[in-house]
């Protein structure tokens, strides 16, 4: 082995000249490819170490860590090496095959090496002292072998079952750790989750760079998978736990887009749709990529309202991605050409899209990445959600929260304007929306119906609007054949609002007011 | 060198037992990883050559691979603990891990050790 010159952990020399702790420098990374997964850890996993992947049995470990490698050899050309000590490597080609990745196809390029590791105590006599020399050799070659930047250990506690020297496997696993750093390999090691613990072994201890926990639970009959990032030392991260989703795409992590606050603001305008209601809103309607909650109980017009903003899109020549969760595109079609709003020559035109799906037929992250996939493909610049309540169909309410706050974020990422509706219970406070996702919207519009003396009278008015001049005034409005309209406000002499017949009551006793303004459209 | 390959009927066979029990034709193939001159390599080395010559003289094939000279065997024949000795032959194929000090158990894995009780 003279030739073989192997750097024992030449203590990689972490202080400058000056005897002082360099600068802080931003980590570098290693981006894994998958969606969201780079977002939550701005940009990756930590380039050059190992990143501990722990979660119980089928949380899904052993498919994201191929995918690493996958995405690695196939988008930055980083070729890698799988070594499995679990499954076979006609397993590991079978399952990835559901994913739509060929590792024969890869192997056979050498941007992959499968390597199956098989360890048997039973098959295996011990006489006398040992190490894992082997293990180092045998990797360190298939390192070289296909210049692999990237590792994958999984997973490599099952050296703990075969060998019977506990003590010896954990130093030589420390070894092996300190190791991989030095062929400057991006590694991902595996570790099955134990009751309390992290990993079976403790891996978790050898590992100080970045530990990421998986987790399958039922909820609400419904399978759910989460990640979160424990640590990630040196980098920012959010510690919250995120809904991930395997399916024939391969994983994505949610949110697809991370929640930061950079988005720009933008200050043209865009028309509600309803001139009176534009009018409102200093006679200039929404910012653009502004996020619009429209809430009420049943039938107080919310779904009119967010046609009419359809409308104005597709009249300026706008894509609209129109999603409903409670009609089908016909039902809507044909409701809003009952109060004159055409939305037909709009689809034909494909500047309307209507995607009508049941909630309940997908699990909430699946819906998630489902509106992420079309918004991305399409590029709508307006985009409805009709109504957004039914989301609590398939989340609790926090969850349907988080995942309301990413998909606002993720527009407004790309300067889309939003509405949502939001279904308000009957009896409750009328300014309660049941999601409170209030405090995400940019504005809020509630839509009320007054009962009194006999009669049923709709009524608006604008809760906030983030830097805009807004109305304070609680309007009355009406369904017309030609849309919503908004009719002007009658005051009676104490001041107060009238409305309904009050309000024709109060204008045949006033005839002073002004008859060109009663009806503005 | 006796013909493994050839099948021969259960009597055939008890009496071939018996032959190899006098050490006329039973022989041994064996192979040793080691990873350079480790003193762990070494000392398996010397253990198993002392071992070899006290118990199967004239009845052993004993090969040696470094894997730090060939590093693509480790993953062929799957090695991963260092040193390992297979025993190719008699089947089945077996495997001894660690330095082989402890020659009892280094005996039995070979089944170098005819137990009084056989036949």
């Amino acid at each position: 082995m003279a030739t073989t010159v192997r750097r024992r952990k030449g203590a990689p020399t972490k202080r400058a000249g000056n005897g002082r702790p360099p600068a802080r420098r931003p980590l570098a990374k290693a981006p894994t490819g998958i969606p969201g997964l780079d977002e939550i850890t701005n940009g990756g996993l930590p380039r050059g170490r190992p990143t501990l992947v722990c979660g119980g049995a089928g949380c899904g470990k052993t498919l994201l860590a191929m995918e690493f490698l996958v995405r690695g050899a196939l988008e930055y050309d980083e070729p890698g090496v799988f070594m499995s000590f679990e499954e076979t490597t006609d397993d590991l080609v079978e399952n990835a095959q559901s994913l739509g990745f060929d590792l024969r196809r890869l192997s056979a390029r050498r941007r992959l090496l499968l390597d199956y590791v098989h360890l048997e105590r039973d098959k295996l006599a011990e006489s006398g002292e040992y190490d894992l020399e082997g293990l180092f050799i045998r990797l360190g070659h298939a390192i070289e072998t296909i210049h692999a930047k990237r590792v994958v250990l999984d997973t490599i506690e099952l050296l703990f079952s075969g060998l019977s020297d506990t003590l010896l496997v954990r130093a030589e696993l420390a070894r092996l750790f300190r190791w991989l750093k030095t062929k400057r390999v991006t590694a991902i090691v595996t570790g099955e989750r134990d009751g309390e613990h992290l990993t079976r072994h403790s891996l978790e201890e050898y590992v100080s760079d970045c530990v990421i926990l998986l987790d399958q639970r039922v909820m609400d009959q419904s399978a759910t998978r989460r990640l979160r990032i424990l640590k990630y030392r040196g980098s920012a991260h959010g510690g919250n736990e995120m809904p991930f989703l395997i399916d024939d795409h391969g994983v994505s992590v949610l949110p697809i887009t991370s929640l930061g606050l950079a988005h720009q603001a933008s200050s043209a305008h865009l028309s509600t749709g309803v001139a009176g209601l534009d009018a409102m809103f200093g006679k200039k309607g929404f910012f653009r990529g502004n996020s619009v909650l429209v809430s009420g109980t049943a039938g107080t017009g919310k779904s009119s309202l967010a046609s009419h903003f359809a409308e104005a899109a597709c009249r300026r020549g706008e894509r609209c991605l129109y999603f409903a969760f409670e009609e089908s595109a016909s039902q809507i079609s044909r409701n809003m050409g009952s109060i004159g709003i055409d939305l037909e020559p709009w689809a034909r035109r494909d500047l309307l899209r209507v995607h009508a799906q049941r909630p309940t037929a997908l699990g909430l992250e699946a819906h998630l990445v489902a509106m992420h996939r079309l918004i991305e493909d399409w590029k709508p610049r307006v985009v409805v959600v009709d109504p957004v309540t039914n989301m609590i169909a398939v989340g609790s309410e926090t969850e349907v929260k988080a995942m309301l706050a990413r998909l606002i974020d993720f527009m407004k990422l790309r300067q889309i304007t939003a509405l949502f509706t939001s279904l308000t219970e009957g009896g409750g406070a009328a300014e309660r929306t049941d999601l409170g996702v209030s405090s995400l919207m940019d504005v809020w519009m509630l839509l009320g119906n007054r009962e009194a003396n006999g009669e049923r009278n709709r009524t608006i008015q604008i809760v906030k609007a983030r830097g805009m001049a807004h109305s304070n005034q609680v309007r009355e409005f009406v369904m017309t054949d030609r849309g919503v309209m908004l009719l002007d406000i009658s005051r009676r002499a104490d001041g107060s609002v009238a409305i309904g017949s009050a309000r024709d009551a109060q204008e045949r006793q006033t005839p002073a007011g002004d008859p060109k303004a009663r009806r503005r459209g | 060198m006796p013909k493994s390959g050839k099948r021969l009927p259960a009597t055939r066979r008890r009496a071939a037992v018996g032959e190899m029990k006098n050490g006329a034709r039973r022989t041994w193939r064996l192979r040793l990883y080691v990873a350079g001159q480790t003193p762990k390599s070494i000392t398996a080395l010397a253990n198993l050559k002392r071992l070899c010559e006290s118990h199967l003289a004239g009845r052993y094939r004993l090969e040696v691979v470094d894997l730090v000279k060939q590093p693509h065997l480790a993953r062929r024949d799957d090695i991963v603990v260092i040193p390992t000795l297979v025993r190719q032959l008699p089947p089945p194929i077996r495997q001894i891990i660690g330095d082989l000090s402890n020659v009892e158990r280094v005996l039995v894995g070979l089944d170098v050790r005819p137990r009084d009780d056989e036949e």
